[in-house]
């Protein structure tokens, strides 16, 4: 179609503002120099963010969130992996239900999936901490990894695994060399997601941490103080200029290497 | 022969795609399946004191739940808080997604990422956004005063269910652009031109042609976000008050300092099975409507 809709254009932009704008109040007021997050803007200052090198907490928190992040991304990507790989490569009974399982914890209220974990853990006699809050973000973080993992490896032309078998390759063997090094975009996107799925849950942190904040949880401790806002604000912004990074190098890496037909969101929801 | 063959194939076939599936099978078993039944049966004992649940069997806590108006009228309201928010996110979305379908032509996925990168950015930074803007001496309030439209802070924008509705239709609208796109990218223009030179109006062609074909997508955005939004804690919190309060708030509240577990656990099993009866009911529905139009 060759026409323009100029109408819907301007409807389009302004959804974009809508979208975009709200969040940009975030590094807008961390500059300003006052507590009140109002117009008109007091003055300039980066004195919010000097004030993030001097919190004990926030440090604290940020390596929590790290931690977690790193094992909970690692542990999805591969279990996940493996799931992708059944879904694309294979057909066999139970396919829908077994995806409709594994898709679940993406699917239900959160809130739910944290009350059932915090239950069941001091049940079982053990003390709430960054180890649950683990487990829960590897649940959440899976089925993200898997729709990734699927899209990447769908257009996969499996007769190379063959070839290779046929070959004489071992079956570990032909995943190292051939499948492995073109599913890595794949991996490296889906390792990088579920770390920034992780490292921003708030919820099953918020249930499962008990005493050791993530920085999400740190968050959530100091908005509470107004005269803490801004540093809140500060923080925020951080966190949003990384996470944007992290989020369009995974995107690139996701798209590299594939066809122009393949290119399209990656999320088949 | 031949046939035992394909027999003996079939079955590794499956075998090998259990096998692949089998870690993420176990973690949904191990990590949600297994909580969640245990979460049932807590829901059918009784809290006694602080620390102490007794462990016989009781119904009471449904009962609890059904008698207190309080949770009847949160369960309510945030059924009909995802309810709002689902129609004003797919309806906003709609014309985004439509443009880009059929109007864009030069770089489709830079479009789409753009779109949907809010999206993966902090929930908790977003829902906070909100607050600076809709607080009462925040971004509106502030700027109205100053160019002198108004002389008192408008209280309804803060603390409100508005607020609540406002805010989640921001936070989740990369889940109505996403399956929206996708399924009207996948619709053939030469149907829409066909219809357009049989004469059919504009109005028609999209009523008859372009909204039947997008209604797989309509159904998944409905879906993604009715579901998750029914326990949404967070926007509530930060910006209900008391107006805009929602289930899981309360539900919270049973496992902090109102402290009653079984109850606790009985309404998250309500509100759970809500999401079920409701998630039934719409794909039928649909299923039917989509039969009928096509």
């Amino acid at each position: 179609m060759n026409e323009k809709n100029n109408s819907l254009l301007i409807y389009t932009l302004i959804y974009f503002a809508f979208l975009y704008v709200p969040v940009l109040f975030l590094p807008l007021f961390s500059f300003n120099d006052a507590d009140y997050m109002s117009f008109p803007l007091a003055g300039f200052t980066t004195e919010h963010y000097e004030e993030m090198w001097s919190k004990r907490n926030l440090h604290k928190a940020l390596w929590a969130s790290i931690k977690v992040g790193v094992v909970a991304s690692v542990v999805s990507t591969v279990i996940a992996l493996f799931a992708a790989k059944a879904f694309a490569r294979y057909k066999f009974r139970g396919q829908k239900v077994s995806y409709g399982a594994i898709m679940m914890p993406f699917l239900i209220p959160e809130i739910i999936l944290a009350v059932a974990l915090l239950i069941i853990w001091i049940n079982l006699g053990f003390k709430l901490g960054l180890v649950p809050v683990t487990i829960g973000h590897i649940l959440f973080c899976t089925p993200f990894a898997m729709l990734i993992l699927i899209a990447r490896i769908e257009g996969f032309d499996f007769s190379l695994e063959e070839a290779s078998r046929d070959l004489g390759e071992s079956a570990w063997g032909t995943f190292y060399r051939v499948s492995f090094p073109l599913y890595l975009p794949g991996i490296v996107a889906a390792l990088l997601l579920s770390f920034i799925i992780s490292f921003d849950e708030f919820i099953l942190a918020f249930f499962l941490t008990g005493s050791d904040a993530t920085l999400p949880m740190y968050m959530w401790g100091q908005m509470r103080f107004v005269q803490k806002l801004p540093h809140v604000l500060a923080l925020g912004a951080v966190i949003l200029v990384f996470t944007t990074f992290i989020v369009l190098l995974a995107f690139w890496l996701r798209n590299l290497g594939q066809g122009k037909a393949k290119k399209d969101i990656g999320i088949n929801l | 022969m031949l046939q035992s063959w394909r027999k003996l194939y079939a079955k590794s076939e499956n075998t090998q795609a259990y096998s692949l599936l089998s870690p993420a099978l176990i973690l949904v078993a191990v990590a949600m399946l297994v909580p969640m039944m245990l979460m049932l049966s807590f829901s059918f004992f009784t809290q006694v004191s602080m620390m102490e649940i007794d462990f016989s069997f009781t119904f009471q806590r449904y009962i609890d739940f059904f008698q207190k108006n309080l949770l009847v009228t949160l369960l309510i309201k945030s059924v009909k808080i995802s309810f709002l928010v689902t129609l004003i996110t797919l309806i906003t979305a709609y014309p985004v997604c439509y443009y880009i379908a059929f109007y864009v032509k030069k770089n489709k996925m830079l479009w789409l990422v753009l779109l949907t990168l809010p999206f993966w950015t902090s929930y908790l930074l977003r829902v906070f956004s909100w607050k600076i803007i809709l607080g009462t001496k925040g971004v509106i309030n502030s700027s109205l005063i100053n160019a002198g439209l108004l002389s008192e802070p408008l209280t309804f924008l803060m603390y409100s269910e508005t607020a609540v509705v406002i805010t989640l239709t921001h936070a989740w609208a990369a889940f109505a652009l996403l399956p929206l796109y996708v399924s009207l990218e996948k619709i053939d223009f030469s149907l829409i031109e066909a219809g357009r030179d049989l004469g059919l109006s504009r109005f028609e062609v999209f009523w008859k042609i372009t909204f039947p074909l997008s209604l797989p997508g309509v159904i998944g955005a409905i879906l993604i976000i009715f579901i998750p939004t029914v326990g949404d804690y967070v926007t509530p919190a930060l910006l209900g008050g008391t107006d805009g309060r929602m289930l899981s708030n309360m539900i919270q509240a049973y496992f902090g300092k109102a402290n009653n577990i079984p109850l606790g656990a009985a309404s998250a099993t309500i509100m759970l099975t809500t999401v079920a009866i409701i998630t039934i009911i719409v794909s039928n529905v649909t299923k039917r409507l989509t039969q009928r139009l096509s």
